[in-house]
Formats: structure tokens, C-alpha cells, sequence
């Protein structure tokens, strides 16, 4: 990974996780989505908006001393399609991956069809969602079958 | 796929091949105008928790001519659902008595969640504006025996292609077979949810949408009409700028070819005129009487083989 040089000083992380190329302004978003598995501990810096070649603009998220699971690192991909992950391990890296989304999310988007059995509070139905495309993100119901787009997915994790 | 225990919750659930079987089983009945005792000692639970007539009634009427009990539940007001009980227990509560349950909830995907935690099988009698497959067999059995097939046939389906779930669920049928082209008319509100267009494009139908019904049905074998349901908009203005949008009668029908068919679903509020019920063009009361051939068909298939 390179070093971000735009004047802002984010030191290097020794050992963690380094989430870069996410949509400028979405990094919050990554957050809050990852809280959901991420239990909060060691140190963590978000730079928003910094230069990026493929992107014009991009977030990058640094987690000092931890390494989330691939089942977390795919919930990525739900709001930043084209993160890479960056393993670091005694200032190195030693391993990069793009982000490629679960072929199901369970539990963790919600339908975008008010009327869907999911979104009745009394049943308590799990949502399950699958993977349709990747590029626009689209999921379907496994109960409805409607789709949830990209916008309704970041729509759910910015309300939050 | 074997017939036995099989749940029946989305059209797309079963082959052509495995309609064909459906279809031949509902002919043996249909000319025989069947009653025995296939069913003889077997409960059927009728989970009806939005309004139905003709959906209820009929299997109500299936159960009985093939000698098996029904177990009713009508409507939320009349049950434990009223007291808060969830729609899950009480498809739990019933798959211990039932031998089958046929329910219609207006959440969708209800069905399939009560497929999911029901050892029983269950019948999709409609859920919310998603499907309503036991329809959809009626509509292309409907077709079948007054046309002798789909395969090569202009075929419009009229009306709320949005909200509608007897409309989605037949045009999805549809898809089984080769329709020559499928005209889906509507007011540009209502127009046909890309899920389901999805599939007519994957599957490659030939598909036209269109707002004028008074070009499109001079090139129809069969036009499919629906209401516009009131119940289905989220913003009850939406319903009030598009109800009455379409009205199928004898001045429109003047210009349609002479053996089209013209069909619905049921119930119709004033999208057919009365006059055209006498004509030889309609085709909606026989498709309800044949629900029941049908419906009969698909419980002897499900519980006896």
C-alpha cells in the first residue's frame, strides 16, 4: 500500500487491517456496518476524502491490531464494492484482496419491501438476502424475491 | 421432482413437464366430474388471513369432493392472531393438526417463510402482491383447454402489473411455455415490477408495454384482465389516479379477432363490462370453475400421488 501523502499525517499501522478505495464520504457507513461483528478495541483512523487515483476522491479505514474475519471483510462489499483489504503485519503487508460480497447476507440487510414477512416485527423473521449481480450491487429476497439495490443498503446503514 | 409432500409456493417452482401432469390429472376430474374418498381421513387447514372467496372456497370444495376434512381459519379478527399471537405460531400450531396447509397472508413471502418451519406441505394462496400460484395453474389450464395451448399465442395481460399478484404470477407462468409475444398493458404507474421482468427478458419472451389497450387487442388470442386492486397502494391518491383507467367491453371487443378470449382472475369490480359476460369472448367463469379441477388435482398430487 502506498503512503497517503495529502498533509494530513495517519501514521502507518505496525499490525491490522487497512480497508482503502472506499467511496469518498462512505467510511462512516463501513463503520457502522462493521460494528455490527466488530467488537471495539485498539485504535482506529478513518481518513475521509483523500486523493485517489482510480477514485478522484476516497475513504480509507485503518484498525490497529485486529484482522476481522472474511465473513465481515465480504459485508464490506455491500457498501464499498471496490475496497481492498490490507493485512499488515510488522509495518508489511502480507496480504491484499479486493472485497467481493457473500452470495447470501443473512441478518444483516434489511428487505426494501416494507410489505416483506421480514420486516414484521411480531415474526421475527431473519432477512436473507442473495447476491443477483455485482456491479450495480443488487440483492433478492429469499422470501419476497424483491431486490435491494446499493442505494437501499447504504440508505439502511447511514440511518443508523 | 416427486409430486408427494411438495409445497406449492411459486409458479416457477415447476417444470412444463410437471404442469402437463397437473393438467391431465385436472382432465380425469374435470370429465368425470369427480367426488371419492381420496382424501379419507386427511385435514386440510385453510389459513386464510386476507380476504378470498373464490381461492378459499374452491379448495374448500376440492378437500370435500375428494373426501377429506377442512380445518378453517378465516380472517385475522375471528383467531389468536387477533391477540397477538404471530402469524409463525400459528402455522406451527396447525402444521401439529393439518396434513396440509393452504394459507394467504398479506406480508410477502409469507408462504415461503411457512414452508420453511412447517413439516406439512404448504399451498401459496397468495401473498401480499407476490404470488399466487394455484392461479396461475388455473390461467394456463383455462388457456389449455379453450385454446389447446400457450405455445404460439398473443397474449395481453391488462391491468395493475405492479401491485397484482394473480398478473405477476401468470405472466411468470407464461414463461414455461412460448407465447409468439406478451403485451403487458397498463397506466405507466403500474407497470410490470423488474423482478418479474427480469425473468420474461432472461427467459427470452417477446414482450411489448403499452398503455393502449384499443391497439394492442386487435392482435390478441387472449386478453387477461385484472382490477386494480385498492388494497395494494401505499398511496391511496396513486389508486385514485388510475382506477377506472381501463374498461373491457362490446365497442372495444368489435375490434378484437373472433375467438379471442378474454379472462380474469376474479373478482372484477367494473374493469369487464356485464355485456360482455354473454358473449363468446368471455372465458372468466369457466376459468373459476375449473379452479376447482384444478385445486383438486393439485391435493390428490400433493397427498396421494
Amino acid at each position: 500500500m502506498k503512503t497517503v501523502d495529502d498533509g494530513i499525517l495517519v501514521r502507518k499501522i505496525g499490525d491490522g487491517t487497512v480497508i482503502d478505495h472506499i467511496p469518498a464520504g462512505k467510511a462512516f457507513t463501513v463503520i457502522r456496518l462493521l460494528g455490527v461483528s466488530l467488537p471495539p478495541r485498539g485504535r482506529l483512523a478513518i481518513i475521509v476524502n483523500t486523493d485517489s487515483g482510480k477514485l478522484g476522491k476516497k475513504d480509507i479505514v485503518k484498525i490497529e491490531g485486529q484482522y476481522p474475519d472474511e465473513d465481515v471483510i465480504k459485508l464490506i462489499a455491500l457498501v464499498a464494492p471496490h475496497a481492498t483489504i490490507n493485512y499488515i503485519e510488522g509495518y508489511k503487508v502480507v496480504r491484499k484482496f479486493r472485497v467481493e460480497p457473500p452470495e447470501e447476507v443473512v441478518g444483516v440487510v434489511k428487505c426494501s419491501n416494507p410489505r416483506c414477512i421480514t420486516n414484521s416485527d411480531r415474526e421475527g423473521v431473519s432477512p436473507r438476502l442473495q447476491l443477483v449481480s455485482q456491479n450495480p450491487l443488487r440483492l433478492r429476497c429469499v422470501y419476497c424475491e424483491r431486490y435491494t439495490e446499493y442505494e437501499d443498503i447504504l440508505n439502511q446503514f447511514m440511518e443508523k | 421432482m416427486s409430486w408427494i409432500s411438495r409445497d406449492v409456493i411459486n409458479i416457477l417452482d415447476f417444470t412444463r413437464d410437471e404442469l402437463e401432469t397437473l393438467f391431465r390429472e385436472a382432465d380425469k376430474l374435470f370429465e368425470e366430474d369427480y367426488r371419492g374418498d381420496d382424501l379419507s381421513g386427511r385435514i386440510a387447514a385453510l389459513i386464510f388471513l386476507e380476504p378470498s372467496t373464490r381461492t378459499m372456497y374452491s379448495f374448500y370444495t376440492a378437500v370435500n369432493r375428494l373426501g377429506g376434512s377442512t380445518l378453517p381459519m378465516s380472517m385475522a379478527e375471528a383467531s389468536s392472531i387477533a391477540k397477538g399471537e404471530s402469524f409463525g405460531d400459528t402455522i406451527r400450531m396447525f402444521d401439529s393438526y393439518a396434513d396440509i396447509l393452504i394459507v394467504r397472508d398479506r406480508r410477502e413471502g409469507a408462504a415461503t417463510y411457512a414452508a420453511e418451519i412447517s413439516e406439512s406441505p404448504v399451498i401459496n394462496g397468495g401473498d401480499g402482491a407476490h404470488n399466487h400460484p394455484t392461479q396461475a395453474m388455473i390461467d394456463l389450464y383455462t388457456i389449455r383447454r379453450l385454446k389447446g395451448g400457450v405455445d404460439g399465442l398473443e397474449i395481453g395481460v391488462l391491468g395493475d402489473l405492479k401491485y397484482g399478484r394473480a398478473a405477476a404470477s401468470f405472466i411468470l407462468g407464461l414463461t414455461l411455455y412460448k407465447p409468439s409475444r406478451v403485451y403487458l398493458i397498463s397506466p405507466e404507474t403500474l407497470r410490470l415490477k423488474p423482478e418479474v421482468r427480469d425473468v420474461i427478458e432472461d427467459r427470452g419472451i417477446e414482450y411489448v408495454e403499452t398503455s393502449d389497450l384499443k391497439a394492442a387487442v386487435k392482435n390478441l388470442d387472449v386478453l387477461y384482465v385484472t382490477r386494480i386492486q385498492k388494497e395494494r397502494f401505499p398511496d391511496p391518491l396513486e389508486y385514485q389516479k388510475v382506477r377506472g383507467s381501463y374498461r373491457v367491453d362490446m365497442s372495444l371487443l368489435s375490434e378484437a379477432r373472433e375467438d379471442l378470449i378474454v379472462m380474469h382472475p376474479l373478482p372484477r369490480v367494473d374493469e369487464i363490462s356485464r355485456e360482455v359476460d354473454e358473449s363468446r369472448y368471455a372465458a372468466y367463469f369457466t376459468q373459476a370453475k375449473l379452479g376447482v379441477y384444478i385445486r383438486m388435482a393439485l391435493l390428490k398430487l400433493i397427498l396421494v400421488g
